[in-house]
């Protein structure tokens, strides 16, 4: 019930955000000597501008869930819109995020079990510094000497013509496509993560009941992944929440650099030309996919943890 | 005799003080605990020479001008770090010693100079959006811990506060600063402000949960029964007591804002011109990432080394401030 009366007062939020900021969409060409004053108040009536703000908002809800809301800019439904480009987007979500959650675990656990070792200080330096170059510097440097030396594509989802190909090399075409990509948006969450799991290793190592289980006797890989390891996965549970409006908002600089036509740029393109209801749908429909992280991951938690009673 | 024996005397305290641990104070405590992390000990330093160029970088491109960032030479285009500007260069326009450190570019500015100015205002854009971002957590925090269950109208302002924080959160950040950014008008102001309001949410969770710890606190009740104005137990009481938490987000939160400023810089959005910030002459040497390298690499590996060193001062600072840590 609190999730709902959230949703409306995010709905709300993203509507009034966009209108209460200065920029129109009717000034978006002010320079064209074409444009008459009629012209621009025929936009502005097409597009309720002149209507109060809640009425605005209540067409925008309106259109939102018949379906029939549509782009300023080209005047195409906003819905299939993003669903295409969300098509786009997700290989390289999928795979960055299996990157990360894949890649980190281990980094980090290795690093907390031989706490202060070469490999433990080597990877906590890294990823600070990891976590603290622009993204966009590193990909440029990455692109400059990684992908030309390796011939990996660094450009678009697929090669261009390359609609004739077998099916096969269509396959292998997008998978190389994918590859730099998916790679320089992952480490920064690799940093992040390992970071976060070797401290919860490190807590849950100086735990007493994982000195009971040295003290039973058991072996040390037991003792680590079996006693240890579970219960510092748990918070772990909770990150699944924040994943999925990483969807949206994560990939606009990596979507813009590797030219990727996923929902980022999506939502890049719409801001440069004011397109209201596809910025404004797609800022809703990050704050839903938020909260439905969230809720999926208080369920999973209970499930997870049995001191934990849903009511 | 007499004075063999009153020595003696004297020496006898100092023995039995030697068992007992010395006296530190808390502020001894924490400089024992954060210098034995020699990474952020280095950050700390890095951080303490990059304020000094910032205030230098102000003052010596704008008030006693030494270093002038603005001075086009159209015949020095792109001469690469260390070289002497050409002979037809007018010897007012000439760079100070007779050298571009840094090099030049595509107009033939000064690149040191460029950066030297930059460094004040990328800091300040970081201190400022951190400030502002600090200043709204603390009050509504604030608010929301001390006064939670008083009531408005239908719902107590604890929810009213929380529940539009959670609402806040829901928002990708960086993609409603661009659109924020994208929609004013382009300033520099306009870049700070929206940094900052877009991410207060993580100081006023903080500050409302030791709010909450700490309304139960003995001495709160003692300044309570003392008697003394709401405000004053507040301010002076219980918001420095608050703080250590709120201390590390906000180092960290000075690097997140430089890296978004360069980021925004990157899509077009950044800190519009004249002023020269690391992220825009970043953003704009990548065009010339084949021709002109030094535009690229300089700032870059500026940011990289600032931001590098506020995460570790904060991280350092984290560990420090713990109370898990302490007299071990």
């Amino acid at each position: 019930m609190q999730r709902v009366i959230l949703l409306v007062i995010v709905s709300f939020m993203a509507h009034s955000i966009i209108h209460l900021a200065p920029g129109e969409p009717s000034e978006v060409d002010p320079m064209n000597p074409r444009m008459k004053p009629e012209d621009i108040a025929k936009i502005r009536a097409a597009f309720h501008l002149d209507d109060p703000l809640y009425l605005q908002y209540g067409y925008w809800i309106r259109d939102l869930f018949t379906g029939e809301l549509k782009s300023f800019k080209d005047s195409q439904p906003v819905l299939p819109k993003i669903w295409d480009r969300f098509l786009n987007s997700l290989p390289l979500f999928v795979v960055a995020t299996l990157l990360v959650w894949t890649w980190a675990f281990p980094t980090g656990i290795y690093g907390a079990v031989h706490r202060g070792g070469m490999y433990d200080r080597f990877t906590i330096f890294l990823a600070y510094a990891l976590i603290s170059i622009p993204g966009f510097f590193l990909s440029y440097l990455v692109i400059l000497w990684v992908a030309g030396w390796l011939g990996v594509p660094v450009i678009s989802i697929k090669t261009f013509g390359m609609d004739q190909a077998q099916p096969v090399f269509k396959m292998m075409d997008r998978v190389w496509h994918l590859v730099i990509p998916s790679l320089m948006s992952a480490l920064g969450g690799v940093a992040i993560l390992s970071r976060y799991v070797r401290s919860q290793m490190l807590e849950v190592l100086g735990q007493d009941y994982v000195r009971t289980a040295r003290a039973k006797g058991l072996e040390e890989d037991t003792v680590i992944y079996r006693h240890a390891l579970g219960n510092a996965l748990l918070p772990f549970v909770t990150m699944f929440g924040f994943l999925l409006p990483g969807l949206i908002g994560g990939s606009v600089i990596f979507e813009q650099i590797f030219a990727w036509p996923g929902l980022g740029r999506l939502g890049y393109e719409a801001i440069l030309s004011r397109d209201f209801p596809v910025i404004m749908t797609l800022n809703f429909m990050a704050a839903v996919l938020t909260l439905a992280g969230t809720f999926l991951s208080d369920i999973l938690y209970a499930v997870v943890d049995p001191r934990i009673r849903l009511q | 005799m007499k004075t063999v024996i009153s020595a003696q005397v004297a020496t006898k305290p100092s023995v039995r003080a030697d068992d007992l641990p010395e006296h530190e104070t808390p502020w001894q405590e924490f400089v024992r605990i954060y210098q034995k992390d020699r990474l952020a000990l280095a950050g700390f330093f890095v951080l303490l020479a990059l304020l000094v160029i910032a205030v230098a970088g102000k003052a010596l491109t704008e008030w006693w001008v030494l270093f002038d960032p603005e001075v086009v030479r159209l015949p020095d285009k792109f001469f690469p770090p260390l070289s002497s500007p050409s002979p037809d260069i007018a010897a007012s326009d000439r760079p100070l010693g007779g050298l571009y450190l840094f090099g030049t570019d595509e107009l033939g500015r000064d690149v040191f100079a460029r950066m030297f100015q930059g460094s004040f205002v990328s800091l300040s854009v970081g201190f400022v959006a951190v400030g502002i971002s600090l200043l709204v957590g603390i009050v509504l925090g604030g608010f929301a811990g001390y006064y939670g269950q008083v009531k408005l109208g239908v719902m107590t302002v604890d929810t009213l506060i929380m529940r539009f924080t959670d609402a806040m959160m829901c928002f990708p950040t960086f993609f409603l600063i661009l659109t924020a950014v994208a929609l004013l008008p382009p300033s520099i102001y306009t870049i700070m402000f929206i940094i900052g309001l877009t991410s207060w949410m993580g100081t006023t969770r903080f500050v409302r949960a030791e709010f909450l710890a700490l309304r139960e606190q003995d001495y709160v009740t003692a300044a309570k029964a003392l008697g003394l104005p709401e405000a004053r137990i507040i301010f002076r009481h219980m918001v420095p007591n608050a703080l250590a938490p709120v201390f590390v987000s906000a180092t960290i939160g000075v690097a997140t804002a430089i890296l978004t400023e360069s980021a925004l810089s990157f899509l077009g959005f950044g800190v519009p011109p004249p002023y020269a910030t690391w992220g825009n002459i970043l953003s704009d040497g990548k065009g010339f990432i084949f021709d002109a390298p030094w535009l690229f690499f300089i700032p870059g590996l500026a940011i990289f080394i600032v931001v590098l060193a506020f995460n570790l001062v904060g991280e350092g600072l984290r560990e420090a401030l713990n109370p898990k840590l302490r007299r071990r």
